[in-house]
C-alpha cells in the first residue's frame, strides 16, 4: 500500500514545486509594484517618467535622463552588434568548417560566461582611456556601448545560428541547384527564411543590454544630467537602482522601486516581442 | 560579365562573413589575455590564504570573499537543486498539455528574461526587510535561487526528456508505479545532465553581481554566520575597481574568475559530450 501513497506524494511535491516559477514572478511583480506605487502617485505618473531632474536631496524625482541613456547605450551597441553578431552566425552555421567552429562556438560559449564585472573592469582599464582620447572623459554612452556589445555578441549569435540551422536543407540546394552563388544563396533564400529567428535573437539582446548594470556602472559616469552627445557621461535606469537603493527611505526609496517598474515593463515589451518573432518563425516553417 | 560581378560579390560577402568571426574571436582573446597578462603576476599564496584589508587602500588577498563565495554557492544549491528538479520532473512527466501548463511555461520564460537588477530589489523588500534577514549571505542566496531557477528547471528538463521512452515503458511493464519509475530509472540516466545544470547554475553564480549589491552588505571581513553580510569574488572586483585605487588587486581577483570559468566551461563540456554518448552507448 506504501508505494501508492510514495506514489501520490511525490505526484503532489513535484505539482508544488513546478509552480514556484510563476509564485516568484508574480511575488516580484507584487513587491515591485507595491513599493513603487507610493512614487506615482506622489510624484505623478507623467512628471516621473518625463521629468528631467533627478536630485533626491530637494525630492525632485523624473527618470527621464536615465530612460534615454538606457536606450542610448542598448541601440548604439545594437547598431555594432547585429551586423557582427549575424557575419558570425552565417559563418559558423553556414560557411565554416568544422575545424573553425570547434574553436569558435566554444569562444562565444566563453564570452556568455564571463562575469559582467570584469567586462566592466577591461572597459574601465582598456577602453575608457582610448575613448578619453576621442572627447570627454572617456567615460560615456559610447564607452558603455561598446563594452555592451561584446555582452550582447552571444545572445545573437546563438540564437540567429540556430535559427539558420533549423532551415530545411531543401531551400539551400534548390537555390544552388538554380545556379546562384553561396553568398546570393545566403541572402536570398537562408536570410529571409531565417529573419524572424534573427529578429528574436536581436530583441533578446536588447533585452540584455537593457537590462545590465554592474558593467555599465563601471564605465558610463553614473551623471545625472542629461546627455547630449554619445561622449557624455549618463546613467543607466539599471545603475540609478543599484546606486542608491541601498542608502534610500521614503519617497526616495519608492522612486526607485518605481525605476524597478518601468525597467519591468520595457522588459515584457521587448520578451512579448520576442515570443512573437519566434512564433512567426516557427509557423512560417510549418507552412515551408 | 554578370557573372564576374556575383562572384566578386561572393568573395566580398565571405570576406565580411569571416570578419565577423575574427573580430569574435580577438574580442575574447583581447578581454581574456589582458585580464591574464595583468591579473596573474598578482596571484600568489599570500592573495590566495589572506583577508581583504577592506577600507580604501584595497591591500590584502581574497580569502574572505572565496569563504563568502562557497557559503552563498552552498545555500543557493541546497535550495535550487530539489525545487529546480521537481519542477522539471513536473514539467516532463507529469504536466498535461493544457492552459495551466502553459502558464507555467511561460512564467519560467518570462523569469529567465528579467534583469539581475530587479532581483535585487525583489530580494532587497522581501528578505532584507520584510523578512529581515538584514543584508546578508542568506538574502544573497534566496534571490539567487529565484534567479537560477529558470535555468535550473530548463536544463534538467532537457536532460529528463533525452531519457529514451522505453526506459520508462520497461519500467511500467514490470508493474512499477510512476514515482518509482521516475526515482528509480529516469532521474539515475539523467544524472550526467543533471550534474551539466548544476554546474552551469554555480558558473551563473560566480558571475553573478547586481542582484548580490543589494542585497548581500559587502563586507570584506570574514563571514561567521549566514545572516552576516559578505561579498563574493565578483563584488570584491567591482569595490576594488570602483573604490580604490588597487587596480592591480582587481585584475589579480579577476584572473581568478577568469580560470574559474575556464574551468566551468570545459567541464560542462566534457559532461555534455559523455552524457550525449552513454544515452547513445544504452540505447
Amino acid at each position: 500500500m506504501t508505494r501508492y501513497f510514495t506514489d501520490k506524494l511525490a505526484k503532489y511535491i513535484v505539482f508544488i514545486s513546478g509552480f514556484t516559477a510563476v509564485v516568484i514572478l508574480l511575488l516580484i511583480a507584487l513587491f515591485i509594484l507595491r513599493e513603487g506605487l507610493p512614487a506615482f502617485s506622489e510624484i505623478g505618473v507623467f512628471d516621473f517618467i518625463f521629468g528631467n531632474v533627478w536630485r533626491p536631496g530637494i525630492d525632485q524625482y523624473g527618470i527621464l535622463s536615465m530612460i534615454v541613456g538606457s536606450i542610448a547605450v542598448t541601440v548604439v551597441s545594437m547598431i555594432m552588434a547585429v551586423p557582427l553578431g549575424i557575419a558570425c552566425a552565417i559563418l559558423l552555421a553556414e560557411v565554416a568548417p568544422s575545424k573553425v567552429r570547434s574553436i569558435l562556438r566554444p569562444a562565444v560559449e566563453l564570452l556568455v560566461g564571463i562575469p559582467s564585472v570584469v567586462y566592466g573592469l577591461v572597459g574601465l582599464v582598456l577602453l575608457v582611456p582610448i575613448v578619453s582620447n576621442i572627447g570627454g572623459s572617456g567615460f560615456s554612452i559610447l564607452t558603455a556601448s561598446i563594452v555592451l556589445m561584446v555582452m550582447v555578441l552571444p545572445t545573437i549569435i546563438s540564437i540567429s545560428e540556430d535559427s539558420i540551422r533549423a532551415i530545411p536543407a531543401s531551400y539551400r540546394e534548390g537555390a544552388l541547384a538554380l545556379g546562384a552563388t553561396k553568398w546570393q544563396t545566403i541572402k536570398g533564400v537562408i536570410l529571409p527564411a531565417a529573419k524572424s529567428g534573427i529578429g528574436a535573437g536581436v530583441v533578446l539582446g536588447m533585452g540584455r543590454a537593457i537590462g545590465e548594470t554592474m558593467a555599465m556602472i563601471m564605465v558610463i559616469g553614473n551623471s545625472i544630467a542629461f546627455p547630449n552627445s554619445l561622449l557624455d557621461a549618463a546613467r543607466t535606469l539599471t545603475g540609478n537602482i543599484a546606486l542608491e537603493i541601498n542608502y534610500a527611505t521614503g519617497t526616495h526609496e519608492s522612486a526607485l522601486f518605481a525605476t524597478g517598474v518601468v525597467l519591468f515593463v520595457f522588459i515584457l515589451l521587448l520578451n512579448s516581442a520576442a515570443t512573437v518573432f519566434l512564433k512567426r518563425g516557427s509557423n512560417a516553417q510549418r507552412l515551408g | 560579365m554578370r557573372n564576374v560581378s556575383a562572384k566578386q560579390t561572393q568573395k566580398l560577402a565571405m570576406a565580411g562573413i569571416w570578419g565577423g568571426g575574427v573580430i569574435t574571436l580577438l574580442l575574447l582573446i583581447v578581454i581574456i589575455g589582458y585580464v591574464l597578462i595583468q591579473g596573474l603576476p598578482g596571484i600568489n599564496w599570500e592573495f590566495l590564504s589572506t583577508n581583504p584589508k577592506g577600507g580604501l587602500s584595497g591591500e590584502g588577498g581574497i580569502l574572505s570573499t572565496v569563504v563568502s563565495t562557497l557559503y552563498l554557492i552552498g545555500i543557493t544549491l541546497v535550495l535550487l537543486v530539489p525545487i529546480g528538479i521537481g519542477s522539471a520532473v513536473y514539467l516532463s512527466e507529469y504536466a498535461p498539455n493544457n492552459r495551466l501548463t502553459r502558464i507555467i511555461r511561460y512564467g519560467i520564460e518570462t523569469l529567465a528574461g528579467i534583469p539581475s537588477i530587479i532581483f535585487g530589489l525583489f530580494g532587497y523588500a522581501l528578505f532584507v526587510t520584510v523578512l529581515s534577514f538584514n543584508f546578508s549571505i542568506l538574502s544573497g542566496a534566496l534571490t539567487l535561487v529565484c534567479l537560477l531557477l529558470p535555468t535550473m528547471i530548463t536544463t534538467t528538463e532537457e536532460a529528463l526528456k533525452a531519457v529514451s521512452y522505453s526506459y520508462r515503458e520497461a519500467a511500467l511493464a514490470l508493474g512499477t508505479t510512476k514515482w518509482q519509475m521516475i526515482s528509480r530509472i529516469v532521474l539515475p540516466s539523467a544524472i550526467p545532465g543533471i550534474v551539466t545544470a548544476v554546474i552551469l547554475c554555480i558558473g551563473r553564480a560566480i558571475g553573478e553581481t547586481a542582484c548580490l549589491y543589494v542585497t548581500m552588505g559587502g563586507s570584506a571581513a570574514m563571514p561567521s554566520s549566514l545572516l552576516e553580510g559578505g561579498r563574493t569574488l565578483s563584488l570584491h572586483v567591482f569595490y576594488l575597481a570602483m573604490e580604490t585605487n588597487a587596480m592591480d588587486k582587481a585584475m589579480a581577483t579577476a584572473a581568478v574568475l577568469i580560470i574559474i570559468i575556464i574551468l566551468i566551461n570545459a567541464l560542462t563540456n566534457l559532461l555534455a559530450g559523455r552524457f550525449q554518448k552513454r544515452l547513445k552507448g544504452i540505447s
